[in-house]
């Protein structure tokens, strides 16, 4: 299974041409290293201060432009990674050995992608019965070809 | 017990650290101890000793150095009660005691150690002297750390069955005194090779799951990949790995294209390229481009990665690099000479030059009898023989293949097209 795991901004990550300090990108790095060897991550990126950003608002069929910075910090995005593993629980022992990604008081927000398994609920008993009969005929050559 | 319990989060919290150190451990034992069946023995004692005292006194600080040291203090007793091999053991008391000195953190001098571990325990685990099922049993066992019911559920099979092929594995390395270490020279690439096959059947054995079966199968093709993609890191210069990894990651990326909302199989041609996962293909693209920078001749897995990512690359079927798929197919049946690489290869043909040069290609593999029961060589035979107008023929073959399919579904549509040729 898949997780996005979020960094969240502070007000310092926010701060107009805010640069991480050397240490805790060197130790990032180390970490991201571990991560990268144990064959768990999938994409990773640090994000920009949402005074780079922009927000697009709907309403019904309106659309309005809102530039940043936007002010609910705390809630705002400052990286994030894609974990490929095998339960919620794993991916909390990794985020537990991550360098403490703002120095001071920083919030880290696992969550989990949706998969095809995940969508089961919305099928009919009859729509999954199919899907298995039919699978279950499922030749394993003439469909990689 | 509820899932709020507190034992029983900390017992999920101990699945997810062995999950994530058990390798790990498990190498450095067998270093340790020269014995990887006793190295997995004693790591399994210490999860045992978690499982005992972690819900009690929470789980440490360090959970990794924890579980080694409680092994280590398990082989010390060992070695103690049976007094032998006085010398391992003063060696493991000094490891000890510096394992003990370490601050927990990652930034541990021993990082290297590890990872040369981690490789031996790799090669040991699919060295050749163990049979194909065996390696890919005791390979998810001791780097992907699923239990032997993990195993067993994933290759249909009964676990004691899985279970005395580890055992019986760990005892083939004992008795033989496979050395723990990792081939040099002229045996790396045979060994190497060893295990790309044992991780490329892992992958296999989960792409062909079917929807009916347990969840523990389609997720062999996440172990698969896992353990590719640590190989990727470990040996960063054999361009093969990169291959092999590119080519399990962009067939991964058709998972969700690849079987109708209904459960039918969808041909490639007829996915919906939405559907496929460009995450995963732009990790195969990475991972081909890594393996091009090595500068080594192109093995098997790199060949058939860059194939399919001919596919992947074109947005639309009508977009793919027919030319090269068709110069690919050439290279790879120069290395690997197969009747099926063939009549891969003369799809790709037709898609350049026409039916006709096509059917030449076919017509010379009919004489192979290793195809004779293949329903694929009829199919692709008639569906040539259709496009140049041979109705006659084409009927012919489409029964053929008709007969020889063993799925209903892929019949059915076969003799329609058969009844088509009447028509015509």
């Amino acid at each position: 299974m898949r997780f996005m795991v979020i960094v969240k901004a502070t007000p310092e990550s926010e701060k107009e041409g805010a640069l991480p300090d050397a240490q805790m990108l060197a130790e990032m790095g180390k970490f991201n290293e571990e991560l990268i060897k144990a064959g768990v991550v999938l994409a990773m990126d640090g994000l920009q201060p949402s005074s780079k950003g922009a927000r697009v608002k709907f309403s019904g069929k309106s659309r309005t432009v809102v530039d940043g910075p936007f002010a609910e910090t705390k809630e705002l995005i400052a990286g994030f990674w894609i974990w490929q593993v095998k339960s919620l629980e794993e991916a909390i022992e990794w985020v537990k050995r991550c360098p403490n990604p703002h120095g001071g008081d920083s919030e880290i927000e696992i969550r989990q992608v949706f998969e095809m398994e995940d969508f089961a609920p919305i099928l009919s008993q009859e729509e999954i019965q199919h899907k298995v009969a039919k699978r279950a005929e499922l030749p394993n050559q003439a469909i990689k070809k | 017990m509820s899932a709020t319990d507190p034992h029983h989060a900390t017992h999920r919290t101990i699945e997810a650290v062995w999950r994530i150190e058990s390798s790990r451990v498990i190498a450095g034992l067998t270093r340790l101890t020269g014995d990887v069946g006793l190295a997995e023995d004693l790591a399994q004692e210490a999860l045992v000793a978690a499982l005992e005292q972690w819900p009690q006194s929470g789980v440490p600080d360090n959970p990794a150095a924890w579980l080694t040291a409680t092994a280590k203090r398990r082989a010390i007793d060992l070695f103690r009660r049976n007094a032998v091999a006085e010398r391992k053991y003063e060696e493991l008391g000094r490891e000890l005691e510096a394992l003990e000195q370490t601050v927990p953190d990652l930034n541990s001098a021993l990082d290297n150690t590890i990872s040369d571990d981690l490789l031996r325990l790799v090669f040991i685990s699919c060295h050749p002297v163990l049979s194909t099922e065996s390696r890919a049993a005791l390979t998810l066992r001791l780097l992907g750390g699923l239990t032997t019911d993990e195993i067993a559920r994933a290759f249909l099979t009964p676990e004691p069955t899985i279970a005395q092929r580890i055992v019986r594995a760990k005892r083939t390395l004992a008795d033989k005194h496979i050395p723990f270490e990792v081939p040099r020279g002229t045996e790396l690439a045979a060994r190497l090779s060893s295990v790309l096959e044992v991780i490329y059947l892992i992958f296999n054995e989960g792409y062909s799951a079917t929807a009916g079966d347990d969840l523990m199968r389609p997720t062999l093709c996440e172990d698969a990949l896992r353990l590719g993609r640590i190989l990727a890191e470990l040996t960063p210069n054999e361009p093969e790995i990169h291959g092999l990894l590119a080519l399990m990651e962009i067939q991964a990326s058709r998972t969700r294209a690849r079987i109708s909302p209904t459960g039918e199989p969808i041909l490639l041609l007829e996915q919906n390229r939405a559907h496929w996962d460009f995450l995963l293909i732009h990790r195969g693209f990475t991972a081909i481009d890594r393996a091009h920078k090595i500068s080594k001749p192109r093995g098997s897995y790199l060949l058939q990665a860059e194939i399919a990512a001919c596919h992947a690359r074109a947005r639309t079927p009508e977009e793919t690099d027919w030319p090269r798929i068709v110069s690919l197919y050439t290279d790879l049946a120069h290395l690997t000479p197969s009747p099926i690489v063939e009549l891969n290869r003369a799809v790709a043909v037709s898609m350049v030059s026409g039916p006709q040069a096509a059917l030449d290609l076919v017509e010379a593999l009919a004489t192979d009898p290793s195809l004779d029961h293949y329903h694929l060589l009829p199919s692709v035979r008639a569906d040539l023989l259709y496009k140049l107008g041979r109705y006659p023929e084409a009927r012919h073959y489409f029964q053929q293949a008709a007969a020889l399919t063993r799925n209903t579904r892929e019949r059915a549509l076969l003799l329609s097209r058969a009844a088509a040729c009447q028509t015509r």
